[in-house]
């Protein structure tokens, strides 16, 4: 079942939520919608799930258009942000209440709830009520009743981001797994890029209702499209840069240019991982701070003329790089994007 | 300690301020001087001419005005809350006026209404309606003026049972599921809110149970107006009525929050 957006736009008053979103999910992808609050990844789902109606535009599943199909005759499963189990229902019966609706007979749907409470590692606790789960075993429960209906696309609306750090983690490792089991293709709103990253298939990035960038993670991560998703997705330093044909001087180096440069002086963007700091009583800078986090650290590195560079280095080097060093500081030679100068980069005049 | 202690003596005297001309009242009801202790006062009520009618009389208007009020203010808040979040103080203020406007003012009003009505309508077959819902046995008008006196208070009782649940949430969920808008509305809203919709359903009764300037003034034989009546020139029976119908309120009370209660 392919789920397809076609030039959806909506606007709540004067705000502009979607504006022009065409995107088509395959059959069986995991997709993650990822942006800033207030990009559109959400009312996009909503479009989906006919809790929103665009503008203009229009949604398809399967090949059919839906765009005025009410919600409850969509066929898509949807797990929600905050809570949403029945409150006097127990979970059986919460599992259950779409073939409940359907009027399916009470053997079958204990069956089935039975089935799917053991798909989500809750077998046992059907007769428990919603206030004595914790939130993780209720987002497992929602996951559960979502798919009881065997839907044709299941739509997760942020359902990780009431969580613990580690539930998190988990949970979202069991829908990924689930998701590929079922083959069931879904839509994954979040606004947590590590998240996305972690789980999707592909990563739709949006912002102000456009698609910036719709790519498998990895892609999203080393190639950005634009300096937005170069921005949003992981950490980026702004480098002052200058180009010189091909290549673009930054730090006395000169490295390839990724695309073309909107200018001569520009922001080179470069990732923390790309970034290699060695002691140096000549460097350009010194270590500002430094934040240990197991396999790697993070340093900020304040530069001479001004102006701040992160870099990560490995967790066992963090000893040895502590703040108040005096380090030199280098870039991993490899194709970089630029982006217009702008005044957050504290201007630094590169060291030749 | 000092707290416990403090909300003790709270109670006690909160207590005493209740009770004590509770209690005087009762003993007034079944002692005198001469005659010691006797039940007599509530004996005569139950024979006094009209009870059975009139209490009936006031209960079935009680139902009407739940049954009609709940119809009225849950939809209407659900759609406020789901679709037009932004109307909420405007339902808000319509909702407080009924508390503003003094009950004569009301009563004029309404009998100015249909007096005029009854008139301009003379002519036309709608001249049959007016004259029904004035029927002296089950008189509509009445249902309609006690519906707009219980819409604050079923308003507020409704407004706190939604807060307290994630509406928007569980009605997309059960949407999401395939529910038609009746089977929320029955089969999600109605089951997490039954302590809300007890309250207004009993806020409305006591109303329509204590109603007396309307009814009165429109010359309907309620509850309220008969023991006003029947009490004019017997003392006690007039406070055994007092303590007779502050009974009934508070078993009805007991009644509807014990099923609001089963929800949990």
């Amino acid at each position: 079942m392919t789920v397809e957006l076609r030039e959806l736009r909506r606007s709540f008053g004067g705000t502009v939520a979607l504006d022009g979103l065409s995107l088509t999910i395959e059959q069986g992808e995991l997709i993650a919608f990822l942006g800033p609050s207030g990009c559109g990844k959400t009312t996009a789902l909503r479009c989906v799930a006919g809790f929103e109606r665009p503008d203009t535009g229009a949604v398809f599943i399967d090949g059919a258009d839906v765009t005025r199909v009410p919600a409850n005759r969509r066929d898509a499963g949807m797990v929600f942000q905050s809570y949403s189990l029945f409150p006097n229902l127990n979970v059986r019966d919460n599992v259950a209440f779409g073939l409940r609706v359907r009027r399916r007979p009470t053997a079958e749907r204990h069956d089935r709830a039975a089935e799917l409470l053991e798909l989500v590692g809750l077998g046992g606790f059907g007769e428990r009520y919603p206030h004595q789960l914790s939130g993780g075993q209720q987002q497992r429960v929602a996951l559960a009743r979502a798919l009881a209906l065997q839907p044709k696309v299941l739509l997760l609306d942020e359902p990780l981001s009431a969580l613990d750090a580690k539930v998190r983690v988990n949970l979202r490792e069991e829908i990924r797994r689930l998701q590929l089991e079922l083959g069931i293709t879904t839509i994954f709103v979040t606004h947590d890029q590590e998240e996305a990253l972690s789980v999707a298939d592909r990563v739709a990035v949006l912002k102000s209702g456009r698609l910036e960038q719709v790519a498998p993670p990895a892609e999203v991560y080393d190639r950005p499209a634009t300096p937005f998703v170069a921005e949003f997705v992981g950490t980026m330093n702004h480098l002052p840069g200058r180009v010189s044909g091909e290549t673009v001087e930054v730090f006395g180096q000169f490295l390839p240019l990724d695309g073309t440069a909107p200018g001569e002086e520009v922001d080179v963007l470069v990732r923390p991982e790309a970034v290699r700091v060695a002691p140096a009583d000549d460097g350009r800078g010194f270590i500002l701070a430094s934040s240990f986090r197991g396999s790697i650290a993070r340093l900020r590195v304040q530069l001479d003329g001004g102006g701040e560079v992160l870099a990560d280095v490995p967790g066992h080097e963090a000893v040895r790089l502590s703040p108040g060093l005096k380090v030199d500081v280098t870039l991993v030679e490899r194709p970089v994007l630029t982006a217009p100068r702008t005044a957050v980069a504290a201007p630094v005049e590169p060291v030749s | 300690m000092a707290g416990v202690t403090w909300r003790r003596v709270t109670l006690g005297v909160a207590g005493v301020y209740f009770l004590v001309p509770l209690a005087i009242a009762v003993w007034f009801t079944v002692y005198n001087d001469t005659q010691g202790f006797s039940l007599g006062a509530y004996g005569r009520i139950v024979s006094a001419p009209g009870f059975t009618e009139s209490l009936l009389k006031s209960l079935l208007l009680g139902v009407a005005v739940i049954v009609l009020v709940l119809l009225l203010a849950l939809p209407a808040l659900l759609a406020v809350r789901l679709g037009a979040p932004g109307l909420r103080p405007v339902l808000e203020t319509i909702t407080t006026l009924p508390l503003i406007v003094p009950p004569i003012t009301y009563v004029v009003g309404i009998a100015n209404a249909l007096r005029g009505g009854t008139d301009a309508l003379a002519a036309t077959p709608f001249w049959q309606t007016i004259i029904s819902i004035q029927d002296e046995n089950f008189p509509v008008v009445l249902v309609l003026a006690y519906v707009m006196l219980a819409l604050p208070f079923a308003y507020r009782s409704l407004d706190t049972g939604l807060r307290a649940i994630d509406v928007r949430t569980l009605v997309e969920a059960a949407r999401n599921l395939g529910a038609s808008w009746p089977y929320v509305l029955f089969r999600v809203i109605l089951p997490n809110l039954r302590s809300a919709v007890a309250g207004a359903s009993f806020l409305s009764l006591a109303l329509v149970m204590g109603e007396y300037t309307i009814a009165a003034l429109m010359g309907y034989r309620t509850f309220p107006v008969w023991i006003v009546t029947v009490s004019g020139n017997d003392g006690q029976l007039s406070v055994a009525l007092s303590v007779l119908s502050l009974g009934l309120i508070w078993l009805l009370l007991l009644t509807l929050s014990g099923a609001g209660r089963k929800s949990k």
